[in-house]
């Protein structure tokens, strides 16, 4: 339903955009754009971070208490539904822009603050306590005694350029989109560029691979455009299986028309007409709001047919995923659209060549497509001008864990490690120790104290035994046990692998049957000891046939997170082994339970619980753990209203 | 229950191939899982026989082959879940409703599923009720939002 309002708006947009003016010389559209970039406010705006984590911190119940608020008062206010910025550990975030005023973020605002906060905040008043921030703005004027958000610890190290609109504007607002700047290299590459020249100035520009691999993108692409076909397809890779990664959901929910725009560059580039975003199912907010991107952008001719008069068509069709980590890969993704079970297949031929439904396809991560617009607005040059001398420009990265502040992050290639960690997030919570970081997910490693100081590039990670993956950083202190996280890891990755080919199938599972004996109960008889006191060696065989005789990347990387804490955390596993303790008490089953005589009154309520049946003791005098029956649940020790059980050391 | 996937049959009139895991999703969306004449009634859509479409349902984590309860509880075990506890969680759950993860309980209130990865590792441990979000649970929190959904049944 397109207005008649709104058609005098696109039309002053399309103008702009056409003529490719920064500063539109025309007064109303002058001042459209401003109105849009809100830099001109009528009345105030408060803003809610309503990405996924947003709303499971509760940002849909504080939406609730503003309407309500704002109902009861009789004040009109915008309230505008943006993306995240980033800082989950700080949800719900509230943000509230007055006429004239910068735009101020507070941080968890949870609904029983609303009342107070915005009485404060819409009178010019607002408490400082709550506030994380205010927007650095030239067109607006500052506030008095209230810091930056751009000096905050959390934002102060970034450079945000694909997450440079998550949580300021508006996601499904394509005015708002093409307000700050959206869509003009697009037009500028429909205009003034051949595909090939496309191809070059990504190369040119050092851009790599987000997903995990970090192929050069403007290689790949090459393949594709001087392969001669009646059809290609360019396939956006949204199935983030990763666990610990969530950086293109917030992409997709808080800026989708950057991915939109990066693929319609990416399509070009490579002469496809036809594209598809292979997106997880679990992601439903992010699969909601592309639609609606996809449905404004093809009002506006930037989707379809003849883009912006260029004679250049492509379109999209989003791909719901159906679960399966193994998609990740590019071969298994593209059967999975065919239809069929997501099994890898051999390469070459390569996609780049014969891809889905033996066309020549391209398939790019979330990040490197979204990556695109900036590149040719800023120039490749000044794109490679970030980084190190082999990854060029910035990468996104989800911080969870131990830490003191969650979210994601994006920084310069060749950014310490130990910065993110101790500067960004703020160190580990309740003041443990660090103990490691796992970073690429289950095919990347962990990297421990020692190597903190890297310089974060692809290289460098897969030197220090780990690798770039998709960005998950997900810190561990002394409270984890990396047996336990090794064997988690395989656990995930037995259950994923497809199937198809027999080291990883068997192999995988073996060695978490190992991962599993070394943590069960102990038992002194049969094979199962002598399995314990193997395992080690066997582990490190059983890695080394997995990886050398897989098929595809998950199988390949899937011995990783054993191998890289067998290297760094050795005596963890020797001590699970010969002295049967989990020095960081996570294996349940490793855990005796003794109990204290002086303390117990003999009541029987642990021996009643106890599902095993392994304490004993009569009416009204101590009882005992038999520690061969017992397998460490611990209902006992609930139980216990005295407290007289407890671990044994 | 026949109607629903009889209109998302129909709904892809000219699909191939390639349209089976859309189909498959949308008979879901509506039903809740797959059934079997769900599954008999696709192959003749779409001319495969039935053993190929299980083989592909599956594969995938996402289908299901039994009904789930009214509130159908996903926990997340992802990797910054479970270094945060979501083990001790999810086993918390299973003997509060006194199933184990895949089954519903008898009154068919609740089913318990694992799922990798929701995406909101800054607010682990996450768990997802039947599209509702909550963030940051332990084991009292978690027994909190049961007792909730079971009063909200009650004064329904």
């Amino acid at each position: 339903m397109i207005t008649e309002t709104m058609t005098d708006v696109r039309q002053i947009l399309m103008e702009k955009l056409l003529n490719g003016e920064t500063e539109p010389h025309s007064h109303s559209s002058g001042d459209l754009l401003r109105a849009l970039r809100r830099e001109t406010l009528l009345k105030p705006v408060i803003y809610i971070g309503s990405g996924t984590c947003g709303l499971g911190a509760g940002a849909d119940k504080t939406q609730q208490a503003v309407n309500r608020y704002l109902d009861e008062k009789g004040i009109d206010a915008d309230i505008v539904q943006v993306g995240c910025i980033g800082m989950c550990s700080a949800e719900p975030l509230l943000d509230v822009q007055l006429p004239g005023r910068n735009r101020l973020c507070f941080q968890k605002v949870t609904a029983d603050k609303v009342v107070s906060l915005l009485d404060s905040a819409l009178k010019g008043e607002p408490s400082e306590e709550d506030i994380l921030g205010q927007f650095r703005n030239g067109h607006t004027s500052a506030w008095d005694r209230i810091p930056f958000l751009d000096e905050h610890p959390f934002f102060a190290r970034q450079t945000r350029i694909v997450l440079k609109n998550c949580g300021i504007i508006d996601p499904v607002s394509i005015r708002e989109y093409i307000a700050h700047g959206g869509y003009q290299s697009l037009l500028t590459v429909l205009q003034t560029c051949t595909s090939l020249d496309v191809c070059n100035k990504v190369e040119i520009s050092g851009l790599r691979g987000r997903g995990g691999g970090g192929f050069p993108t403007g290689k790949k692409w090459k393949f594709a455009n001087q392969t001669e076909a009646d059809q290609k397809y360019l396939i956006c890779n949204a199935d983030e299986g990763d666990p610990g990664a969530f950086m293109d959901r917030a992409v997709i929910e808080g800026d989708p028309y950057r991915l939109i725009e990066g693929m319609t560059i990416a399509a070009y580039g490579i002469g496809a007409s036809k594209g598809y975003v292979y997106i997880r199912a679990e992601y439903p907010l992010a699969i909601q709001r592309l639609r609606i991107a996809m449905d404004q952008a093809r009002s506006y001719g930037l989707l379809g047919k003849d883009l912006a008069g260029s004679g250049f068509d492509f379109d999209i069709t989003v791909k719901m995923g159906a679960g399966a980590f193994v998609c990740g890969e590019e071969t298994a993704l593209m059967h999975s659209i065919e239809g069929k079970r997501g099994m890898p297949r051999p390469r070459p031929p390569f996609p780049a060549v014969s891809g889905l439904f033996g066309k020549p396809t391209v398939i790019n991560n979330v990040e490197t497509l979204a990556n695109l617009p900036v590149i040719f607005e800023k120039g490749e040059a000044w794109f490679s001008s970030m980084g190190t001398a082999t990854s060029k420009g910035t990468k996104v990265f989800a911080l969870s864990g131990k830490i003191s502040r969650t979210g994601l992050v994006e920084i310069p290639m060749g950014t310490p490690l130990r910065d993110i960690i101790f500067t960004m997030a703020g160190g580990i919570r309740n003041g443990k120790k660090f103990k490691a970081v796992q970073i690429g997910g289950p095919s990347g490693g962990c990297i421990t104290e020692a190597n903190l100081d890297i310089q974060i590039d692809y290289e460098s990670l897969i030197r220090a035994g780990a690798m770039m993956g998709s960005g998950g950083l997900v810190v561990m202190d002394e409270d984890t046990c990396m047996v336990d996280v090794a064997k988690f890891f395989m656990d995930f990755i037995q259950r994923e692998s497809c199937g198809k080919c027999i080291p990883c199938r068997e192999g995988t599972r073996r060695m978490l049957e190992i991962l599993e004996s070394i943590t069960s109960k102990p038992v002194n008889t049969g094979n199962q000891s002598l399995t314990r006191f193997r395992g080690i060696i066997q582990l490190e065989k059983l890695a080394k046939v997995i990886r050398e005789t897989s098929l595809c990347g998950l199988g390949q990387t899937a011995p990783n997170p054993v191998l890289s804490t067998l290297r760094w955390f050795r005596d963890e596993y020797e001590s699970h082994i010969y002295e049967r303790k989990c020095p960081a008490g996570v294996c349940t089953d490793l855990r005796t339970f003794r109990i204290d005589v002086d303390k117990c009154t003999g009541c029987t309520v642990c021996a009643k619980k106890c599902p095993t049946g392994a304490i004993i003791g009569a009416r009204k005098t101590a009882h005992f753990i038999v520690e061969e029956k017992c397998i460490g649940c611990g209902s006992c020790e609930e139980a216990c209203k005295f407290g007289a059980i407890f671990i044994r050391e | 229950m026949k109607t629903d996937v009889k209109e998302v049959l129909e709904n892809h009139q000219q699909g191939g191939r390639d349209s089976l895991i859309p189909i498959l999703q949308e008979i879901q969306e509506r039903e809740g899982y797959l059934s079997e004449e769900a599954v008999v009634a696709v192959g003749k859509h779409l001319h495969i026989p039935s053993s190929r479409i299980y083989g592909v349902a599956t594969f995938y984590n996402q289908f299901r082959f039994q009904p789930t309860g009214k509130y159908h509880i996903q926990v997340c075990r992802g990797t910054a879940c479970h270094v945060l506890g979501s083990a001790t969680v999810l086993a918390h759950l299973e003997k509060l409703l006194n199933i184990k993860a895949g089954q519903t309980t008898r009154d068919g209130l609740f089913s318990i599923e694992i799922v990798a990865c929701i995406g909101a590792c800054g607010l682990a441990p996450v768990i997802n009720i039947s599209g509702e979000f909550h963030a940051r649970v332990d084991e009292a929190r978690v027994a909190a939002i049961i007792e909730e959904y079971r009063k909200r049944e009650e004064t329904l």
